[in-house]
Parts: structure tokens; sequence; C-alpha cells
């Protein structure tokens, strides 16, 4: 079977600074992916390139059967494949949660309003929201906000999701309930890759993990290169984690 | 009330008529300046580059050009150069050009505004883009405009006089026009002016309260 992303030697420049150098990986349908490392090191860009928010300077991209690096690439049927979740839930004010996640089902994929209604719902209850369904996002917790965020991306039936550092704004409290629900997604069978800086969370959950270092794939591995590093880098990276 | 004897029924009748000029004038502008000033905003916004440049510099040159001075420009400018127009309509058109480069430039910042996250994380769940515009933005947007457009009404309100210039007889022209009989500057223009205050100061309450629980609704 065919990779379900498939990156080959990407790099990228901003201005003078090289964020991302000749990094290469796969991902297989189904499997849980963690991007690791240290601020600056090209995570989140290499995650953002992924959904094209943003551009590659070299290199190939091919994403749930979209080039995405190509020219003709159609940049609306990507987005129907691949959700994403942001740090700052980004949810819409102005509308109620139930509204935040009928709002795309029903103008894009044109889903009746009954049946989007139920599929609303039905993401809500998957992340044990279903009593929130009238709240504004100003509302809730921020906990409950990203997990509003991942239930508004759901909606859409992803093939594939993309979570860029989730958590980082939340408590460790607000975190587990966050992280509990994307468990949970991840034994569903969901084909995730996060950037994330819960080790633990990881460990547990990821199939493979990719420690990036300085715009590099410094290693990758299954997740117990956490526990065996190969390099001083990562050892250095986990050390300081704990 | 003596010092009030020498207004007849026909003189506050004459400033009742003139108080509708000057309320239906500042509806014209506003509505008429409304859809113009939508039109600015967006081509700034969303336009591509040429219409943001040629917006620009609508915005700047009316922007520089005093009322009282296009409102001649369209009253007296456009016939002679072959097009008739009604008084009523070249105080509307020129009433309405001048608001909509102050309603576009204000509407052009609340849409800049709108953090540009929203925009992503719209375009992140596929939808097209007017739909994120109309959806998404738009709806932000307008919540941020609603205080300073009210307040800017109460400023259309006032302009409205101007409009005496080309012969409209409205709340101000009306006054002079008493006075210029009656001989009783002081009294005509207090009246006049608590006319004008009762106008646009539930405007500036309503704009200050929109503006106070914008702030409540955004912390």
């Amino acid at each position: 079977m065919s990779p379900i992303v498939e990156i080959r030697n990407i790099s990228k420049c901003f201005g003078t600074n090289r964020v991302l150098e000749d990094v290469s990986f796969t991902v297989k349908k189904g499997s849980v992916v963690a991007i690791i490392g240290q601020s600056g090191s090209g995570k989140s860009t290499a995650l953002r390139c992924i959904d094209r928010l943003e551009t590659v300077d070299n290199g190939h991209i091919k994403v749930c059967g979209h080039e995405v690096t190509s020219d003709k690439l159609d940049l609306h049927q990507l987005r129907r494949d691949v959700g994403i979740v942001f740090q700052s839930y980004n949810l819409f004010p102005h509308l109620t949660v139930e509204q935040n996640i009928m709002l795309a089902p029903r103008l894009v994929k044109k889903t009746g309003k009954a049946e989007a209604r139920e599929r609303a719902l039905a993401v809500l209850t998957q992340v044990g929201l279903a009593e929130k369904a009238d709240s504004y996002p100003s509302q809730l917790s921020g906990g409950q906000q990203q997990r509003v965020a991942i239930a508004r991306s759901l909606a859409m039936q992803p093939q594939l999701m993309l979570f860029d550092e989730v958590t980082s704004a939340l408590d460790p409290q607000l975190t587990g309930e966050v992280l509990r629900v994307m468990e949970k997604l991840a034994a569903d069978g969901m084909t995730m890759i996060l950037v994330t800086h819960e080790m633990a969370f990881a460990r547990k959950v990821a199939d493979e993990v990719i420690f990036m270092h300085r715009g590099r794939v410094w290693e990758h591995g299954p997740a117990s290169i956490l526990d065996q590093p190969a390099t001083v880098e990562l050892r250095d990276f986990v050390g300081n984690g704990l | 009330m003596g010092f009030l004897s020498f207004l007849t029924a026909a003189h506050l009748k004459f400033l009742f008529d003139g108080l509708l000029w000057t309320v239906g004038l500042s509806l014209i502008a506003f509505v008429g300046g409304g859809l113009l000033g939508f039109l600015v905003a967006l081509g700034s916004s969303y336009g591509p580059r040429w219409s943001r440049f040629a917006v620009s510099i609508y915005i700047k040159l009316i922007q520089g050009t005093p009322l009282l001075v296009l409102l001649p420009l369209v009253y007296f400018g456009l016939p002679s150069l072959g097009f008739n127009i009604a008084p009523l309509a070249a105080a509307g058109i020129a009433l309405s050009v001048y608001v909509s480069a102050y309603l576009g430039e204000i509407w052009r910042g609340c849409i800049a505004s709108v953090p540009r996250t929203q925009a992503e994380a719209a375009e992140c769940l596929a939808l097209r883009w007017h739909h994120r515009v109309l959806f998404v933005l738009l709806p932000q947007a307008m919540k941020i405009a609603t205080p300073p457009t009210v307040g800017f009404m109460v400023q259309i309100v006032k302009n409205t006089s101007l409009a005496s210039a080309i012969g409209f007889v409205e709340l101000a022209r009306a006054g002079q026009i008493i006075n210029n009989s009656t001989f009783e500057p002081f009294v005509i223009f207090v009246i006049v002016a608590a006319l004008y205050f009762a106008l646009c100061y539930p405007l500036s309450v309503l704009s200050r309260r929109l503006e106070r629980s914008f702030h409540v609704a955004h912390r």
C-alpha cells in the first residue's frame, strides 16, 4: 500500500534562514507520527507544508494522492482530505460550537442541515462536548475550545489529521483532556501527524517519532528511539524534557 | 416664554421642514455612502493590486477635498458637462461620495483587524474564497465596525448642513432664513443647535454603548 504522505527532499528558506533542509519521510495510512524537536527546528514548518500553508523551495510532497508541490494542485481538494488543528484553536468566535462544526460540511460538502447537525452532534460526542453545542467559543475553557476545533476538523471526515502543538497553550489538566481525545482518535485508526512537546504522549501513542534538529530529520524511528537516542542532540533534548 | 413670541406657527413649520430635510439627507448620505463605502472597503481589502491602488487614490482625493467644494462641483459642474441634475440628486451624489471615502477607510481597517488566523482556519476547512469572506471574515468585521460607524453618522448629520450651498433649505439654512426676517439670531440658532443636538446625541450614546459592549464581549 502506498503511503498517505510522501515527503521527498524538501528544503525551505525564510530569507537567509534555512528552516528545512533535505527533509524526507513517509506516513502510512492509519499510523501516528510525532514530530518533536526544539523551537525553531522546523517541525511546525514541515507540518504546514503538508497542508500547503507554506510552500517549499525544493523537493516533492504528495498527500492523499495530491501533488502538493505541483503548480496544478487543487488546493480545495487537498484541504477536503486533510484536517488541521492549531495551537490557538482558531474557532470562529461569532458562531456557536455547533455552527462552527456545521459550517464547512454545509458549505463545502453541501450536506443537508439535519444531516450536518447530526454529524456535528456525533463528533461533539466523540470529543465529549455534546452538551456544549449551543455555547459560544468564548464561554469555553481552552481545552474545550481545542476539542471543538478537533471536532470541527473531524466533521469533514478527513483522511489525515495534522496537529500543530495543539496543547502548548494549555495547562496540564486541560492538556490531559485534549490528549485523551487524540489518543482515542488514534485508536480508531485515524492517520495523524502531530508536532508536540508531550514526550510521554509521543511514547505512548506514536508509531513513529521524527526528531528534527536545525531543519533536518535528525533521527527517525519507532517511539523507542526516545529511550535509546542514537545522537547526542536527541539525548540532550529528551534529557531536558524529563 | 415671551422671548419666543416672535416665532409664528409658519416659522416653526419652516424649521420642522428643515429638520426633515436634514434627516432625509442624512439617510441618503448614509445609505448611498454606505453602499459605495462597502465597495471601497472590499476593493481595498480583497481586490487585485490595481483596485487597491485605485481605491487608495480615491480615498485620498475625496478626503482631501472639502464637502463644501464637492457639493457645488456636482451640482454646477455636471450640468456644464451636459448632465442635468436635480438638487436632491446632486446632494445625494456628493454626500454619498464624501461619506464613502470615510466609511470605506473605517471598514477597511475593521476588515484588516480580523485576525489572519481566522482566514487560515477557514481555508483549511476547504471553504472557498467567497464563503470565507461571507461567513467568517465579514461577520466579524461588521461587529468591530458597528461602534465607529454609528459614531461617524454624527458627522454625517452635521455635514448635511453644507447642502445649503446648493440651495437646500435644511435645518441650518432654515434657521438662517428665519433669522433674516426676525433678527433674533441668538434664540434662532440656539433652537437650531438644540435640534441638531437632539439628532446627534442619541447616536453618540448608542456608539459609546456599542463600543463598551464590544469590549466586554472581547475580553
